[in-house]
Formats: C-alpha cells, structure tokens, sequence
C-alpha cells in the first residue's frame, strides 16, 4: 500500500471508531469525593440495573471504597482519579464503607446506595 | 514458678478464673507425643493505649496496669505471655504514637514473666506501614517453637488494606513446610483471618490464602484479637478463638448496623474485659477466661 493511501484508512477508521463511540449510551457518573473521615455525597441514589461509573478521589490519605453486599470495591489513591464501574442488580439500602485503615475515624466512615426499581 | 502443670493444677486455676471453654475439636493430639511437655501461655489482646473514651471506659488509664497485676496473680505461671494487636489506640502524629508505644512497653515491663510475644493491630501499624511498631518490637511477622508446638504470628495490620501480602504467604508457605502434617500449629494474628464481619473490617482480604495454606495441617489452631470478645469459630478442622479486649468490649458481630462499644456499666465495671489462659494438654486445647478484676 502506498504511503499516501494508508493515511486515507487510517483516517476513515478513525472517524468510524469515533462515531461508534458517539453512538454508545453514556454512563451515569457518580464523583464521590473521600477525606478523613467521610465521603461526599454519603448517601446515593441509583437505579436497578442502570450502569454507573463511580469517579473516586481523595483528597488526603489512600482510603478504601467497599461494598460489603456486593463484595466489590477499590482503593482511591491521592492525586488520581479512580473510576469504578457498578451496576447495582438488586433494590434496597446498601452500605458502603472506607477499607483501608486511614486514622482514628475510620471505623464511623462509609455512606450507603439507595437502590430502587 | 515456671514450667509444666499438671492437670490438677490447672483446673485449680481454671477454677479460680471462671468458665472454661474446653475444645477438642483443633484436636491436638500430637502434642501427647514423647518428649512434648504440657505448657500454658496467656493471651493479651487490644490494650489501646492511649485510648480516652469515658463512655465506654472511663479507667483508661488503670485497666491495663491492673490486666499486668491480674497476670502476675496467678497462682501457676505461665510459660509465656502473648499480645494479639492493638496495644496502642490510633495517633495521626508519629510522635505520640511513639509516646504510647513506649508507655505501653513500660507498663507490661511489669509483667513478671519476661517472656513475652507482641503482635501489632491495625490502630499501633496501619498509619505507618508497621515502622513505629517494629523499633519498639521488631519483626511483625515470625515464628518460633516451644515444648513441641510450632507457633506463627501472621501481620495482617502493616498493610492498611488489611492485606497479608504476597510475600509474607510466600513467607508462611516456606514456614510451613518443614512440619509433618501431624504438627500442632498455633497460629496469632489479630484480625480474623475468614470473613467473620467484612462491613465491620472483620476480615483479612487475603486470609483464606492463608487458611489453604494451613489446612493440610491436622492440628491448627488461631487465636486472634481485632473484635473485642470471646468467639469461636471453624473452618474446616481449624479452630479460630477471638480474646476479649482490655480497653472496651464490641456488640456482637452483625447483631446491629453500626460496630460500636459496649457502654461502660457502673453496676459491672470491667465487664467484658479480660484475659485469657490457654493450655494444650493431649487431644485438647483449654481457654480459661479471666477478668481484669475480680468481682
């Protein structure tokens, strides 16, 4: 293939890729924001089976993002965001909890999900 | 006095302690074996030094000095003392937390038994990966063998994510291998090693590999801290015995929402606090629970 051909698909590749991406539903983002000893927002509120990417930062210490339910979760680490998909497969009130030792409050710190239909 | 008992002698004392809890289910028989003499040891879990919370305990400051008098009081003395964690309460300033790694090191100086065996808890190592804690105690994890039984003491507290870590498996891997599978293992660590509360950080996230690990040895038995009680619990042919706090005692695990301390009660001062004696003696292990004081 010549030179100036292998432009020419790489770029109508790009643009197909491109609108592909556009044409893809968003997923709802969640920011929760971690600092000794809470998370902001501490109570959220999601829908049965709508995909959610969690953004986790923290503004001082590593802390733990953990849902004991769901046995799933993440660790936010200062200076970085951290994204975390979830897709809550069930209805009710679901804790969440900070798991990594952070100081003399963590034992208090943790929020809850409020799933509904 | 230092040394074996027998069997008299030690129900004598089980007598004056209160309940005995008595299990023969980590079986231990081989500890009836030649050349393996019967021994006790003491277990000491979560001083939290430093601690001020009149709430829950408003002797913060004379319960474990008066633990170190309880210990010294008993009639037999044991082989040697062990603490599960915790010694100290939680300090974001390195300096204090040194402060009450040093005041706590003074006071258990007053032990008269000079054998002692120190874990870290999450609340003495977490913050500083276990820095602080090993200049004062040194390693956090080791080994060591006594009259037959083969003892490890597990960290699962320097990682703040409440991790063993690849290389301390690997570590108790290496341990491991040397006994015959007919070996009576103790194991120590503070936080339970199978998911007892996750939502409480009841839990070590790698602890089942240690379990696997253990369980092709037929005579194990772990005794931890962490939770502020008595309570046991079976994986499998393990057994796992969680000691009562000597700073303040925990709701029962998943009995309410929120983990939180008992409150102190003026009627029962000390209530829920204590120590414990464990003795093995053939196909058993026998827990003998004490009070800080006597009531």
């Amino acid at each position: 293939m010549q030179p100036q051909r292998r432009r020419l698909v790489l770029a109508g590749l790009a643009t197909a890729f491109g609108a592909a991406a556009l044409a893809q539903p968003k997923e709802k983002l969640v920011r929760v924001v971690a600092k000794k000893f809470e998370f902001t927002p501490a109570e959220i509120a999601l829908v049965k089976g709508e995909p959610v990417v969690f953004e986790l930062t923290t503004e001082d210490v590593t802390m733990g993002f953990y849902l004991p339910a769901y046995k799933t979760g993440t660790e936010i680490v200062p200076g970085r965001v951290t994204r975390f998909p979830f897709t809550p497969d069930r209805e009710g009130t679901f804790e969440f909890i900070c798991d990594v030792f952070c100081g003399e409050g963590h034992e208090d710190m943790g929020g809850k999900i409020v799933v509904s239909a | 006095m230092q040394g074996p008992i027998d069997r008299r002698d030690f129900l004598k004392l089980a007598g004056l302690g209160g309940a005995v809890f008595a299990s023969g289910l980590a079986g231990c028989a081989s500890m009836a074996g030649a050349g393996q003499d019967e021994f006790y040891f003491v277990q000491l879990s979560d001083t939290h030094w430093g601690f001020k919370g009149p709430v829950a305990n408003p002797d913060a400051e004379g319960t474990l000095k008066k633990a170190v008098a309880a210990v010294n009081a008993l009639a037999v003395k044991p082989d040697f003392i062990v603490f599960t964690g915790d010694l100290t309460h939680t300090t974001d300033d390195p300096k204090e937390r040194r402060r009450r790694l040093a005041e706590f090191k003074s006071i258990v100086a007053g032990l008269d038994n000079r054998n002692l065996r120190f874990m870290p808890g999450e609340h003495d190592a977490s913050l500083d990966h276990g820095q602080a804690w090993s200049e004062f105690f040194g390693p956090t994890h080791y080994s060591f063998d006594h009259k037959g039984v083969h003892f490890v003491a597990i960290d699962n507290v320097s990682d703040p994510a409440a991790k063993i870590g690849e290389a301390q498996l690997a570590w108790l891997k290496a341990d491991l291998a040397r006994l015959p599978m007919d070996a009576p293992i103790v194991v120590m660590t503070h936080r339970p090693l199978f998911d007892l509360a996750p939502q409480w950080d009841w839990a070590t996230r790698d602890g089942a590999q240690a379990i696997a690990l253990l369980m092709p040895y037929r005579n194990v038995t772990v005794f931890y801290g962490h939770i502020h009680q008595e309570h046991h619990h079976m994986t499998g042919h393990i057994a796992h015995h969680a000691a009562k706090s000597l700073i303040f005692p925990l709701v029962a695990p998943g009995s309410q929402p929120k983990r939180e301390p008992v409150k102190w009660d003026p009627a029962h001062p000390y209530q829920g606090l204590g120590f414990r004696s464990i003795e093995a003696e053939k196909a058993e292990v026998k827990i003998t629970e004490y009070p800080v004081v006597r009531a």
